[in-house]
């Protein structure tokens, strides 16, 4: 098998245990984090360096995320595949002691990196994280995945601002453009303009990809070197739901579990 | 009585404290000039970061930073904490980050800027969050000791300074989460924080003129609150006083009521801004609009004890 073929075994794995946990727990965000499972796949089996399940406290490690912590099915699901803890704790997903909070806790699940759920934080935080290892002298590199929901948060501006002044070259911000959000799409709630023209404005160096649920694309993307000086931004035109039919380009499939019967079939979908 | 703004003393501590550690790095949102921090950044322009005014990125970017082995102070406004309060309690205090807020400018000693500056809930906002320690100190001297105890404790920390130059008295043993005993008495205890220490040492001087014996504590850290001195004091002299710039709802004076409660006490009287936002003015006169002069604290005191 080549490194793609490994990459998108990974990511049905990953979509599988999204499915798994949520159903599971009766509760949590399916929609956006099957649209952003691919990046963090690339991200967690490919891109990112020093990630290690048996020392993820190493210091040069390369640092992730979950800007929009919602979608912490998809990085838990990520965290399992990459072997960081086992199955079984998809049981306490969402319930009492549970390592997988409801969204990200770094004081509970190793491998997370910054505790997010306030829609905004997590870029800004990404920002402070390549900013203080600029300062320390620690070569890692900072990748933060954003939604486009999330983006209409005035942090997220105030974010940028501070990552272009700082030039910070050992930042990436990802951008899980899946067009949709809790009440409609984001046309329909609040339009994000032309967040390409945008993003550019606010000093990034941006790279759009076509298909951001597209294993090669979103690879193409992240290995492209950074530009000197600049913060990068990757726009990843996603689909909600992507890999299970019925939940795919679906508004409704934001936050909520599939039944039984429905698990059934999206497990089904999503086999090896 | 020499006096200074403990803002400034917040300054000075910061390039004395960061002389020792060079893990500390300070932030600011374009008010550096006046919270004192551009002390700081004049000894140490590499460690020093303007985030600009957007005070949610900065205590946000603090918190990244944190993660990479740095111990970040952020200043603004003590009246910001609210625009970023969704940032210190998410971003910093629920993962027990390491990052410290030294805010200035609270209270309505602030004065001139008016009520829409004058932070009289920060206390009650910090308190409240778990994981924080909250000093208020009451002269330059604590003002040295908590900016160290600060890089100290491992996570956040919130330490409340003001404008208004204020008396430095002798330096006194400190003890974080420890009251301080200032004057001794039987009649009364007025439990304090902050600079308006001074007017309440005032008080107890009127009190006394008037042959009530009132004790005065100060408390510079708020949270963990010195519940057996509050409880030591209550026991002795039966009659409590808060006194805060600050309101009287869940500052210092719902920490002692907690301490306290069901513990003997006769009467409980918190003394502060009665639920009320501030206005502009200059500082000594809103002190008496809101009734915080040493005369007026203790006219309510004796009026409230029957001598």
């Amino acid at each position: 098998m080549d490194n793609i073929q490994a990459l998108q075994l990974h990511a049905r794995h990953v979509r599988q245990n999204i499915i798994k946990m949520v159903s599971k727990a009766g509760a949590g965000h399916p929609g956006g984090s099957l649209s952003c499972t691919d990046a963090l796949v690339a991200l967690y089996f490919d891109v990112m360096k020093n990630i290690d399940p048996k020392d993820d406290k190493n210091p040069n490690r390369d640092r992730f995320v979950l800007s929009k912590g919602h979608a912490a099915p998809a990085l838990y699901g990520t965290l399992c595949e990459r072997g960081y803890f086992g199955e079984k704790e998809f049981d306490l997903f969402r319930q009492l002691h549970g390592i997988l909070q409801g969204h990200p806790d770094i004081k509970k699940c190793p491998g997370v990196d910054a505790s997010t759920g306030s829609l905004g934080q997590g870029i800004s935080i990404a920002v402070g994280m390549a900013l203080g290892a600029r300062h320390t002298g620690n070569p890692c590199h900072v990748y933060t995945i954003i939604g486009d929901g999330e983006s209409q948060e005035g942090l997220v501006w105030e974010a940028s601002m501070a990552a272009a002044h700082y030039h910070l070259d050992n930042l990436t911000v990802i951008l899980d453009h899946n067009g949709m959000q809790i009440d409609g799409t984001n046309d329909e709630v609040m339009s994000l303009g032309d967040i390409h023209a945008k993003a550019e404005a606010f000093g990034y160096d941006v790279i759009e990809v076509a298909d951001g649920n597209d294993m090669q694309q979103v690879l193409d993307a992240l290995h492209t070197p950074p530009k000197a000086g600049k913060p990068r931004y990757i726009i990843l035109n996603t689909l909600k739901g992507k890999g299970v039919s019925f939940m795919e380009g679906q508004v409704g499939w934001h936050g909520k579990a599939p039944n039984a019967e429905q698990a059934a079939q999206a497990l089904k979908e999503l086999e090896d | 009585m020499e006096k200074k703004a403990i803002r400034v003393a917040y300054g000075e501590a910061l390039v004395k404290v960061g002389a020792e550690n060079e893990k500390i790095v300070v932030l600011d949102a374009d008010l550096a000039a006046a919270t004192m921090t551009n002390a700081f950044k004049k000894e140490y322009p590499g460690r020093f970061y303007d985030c600009g005014i957007a005070e949610a990125d900065m205590v946000d970017i603090a918190a990244g930073m944190s993660t990479m082995g740095l111990i970040p102070f952020c200043s603004t406004f003590a009246v910001f904490a609210g625009r970023c309060y969704d940032q210190i309690r998410n971003g910093v205090c629920y993962p027990n980050f390491n990052v410290k807020f030294g805010f200035s400018h609270a209270g309505i000693t602030l004065g001139e800027d008016g009520g829409s500056h004058q932070a009289i809930e920060d206390l009650a906002l910090m308190r409240v969050l778990p994981n924080m320690t909250v000093f208020a100190p009451s002269d330059a001297n604590e003002v040295y000791q908590c900016v160290k105890a600060a890089a100290e404790i491992e996570g956040p920390v919130y330490i409340r300074t003001a404008r208004l130059p204020s008396p430095i008295y002798d330096p006194r043993p400190f003890t974080v989460g420890k009251g301080t005993v200032i004057k001794d008495g039987t009649d009364c205890v007025l439990f304090t924080c902050g600079i308006i220490l001074e007017h309440v040492l005032d008080a107890a001087d009127k009190l006394k003129e008037k042959g009530i014996d009132a004790a005065v504590v100060s408390f510079h850290t708020i949270k963990p609150f010195d519940d057996q001195l509050a409880l030591e004091y209550t026991a002795k002299c039966k009659h409590v006083f808060t006194v805060e710039e600050h309101s009287v709802i869940g500052g210092l004076g719902d920490a002692v009521a907690s301490a306290i409660i069901g513990h003997g006490v006769q009467t409980f009287t918190k003394i502060g801004i009665q639920d009320v936002f501030g206005q502009s003015g200059k500082p000594a006169d809103l002190l008496k609009e809101y009734g915080l002069t040493g005369p007026q604290i203790a006219e309510t005191i004796a009026a409230k004890i029957g001598k």
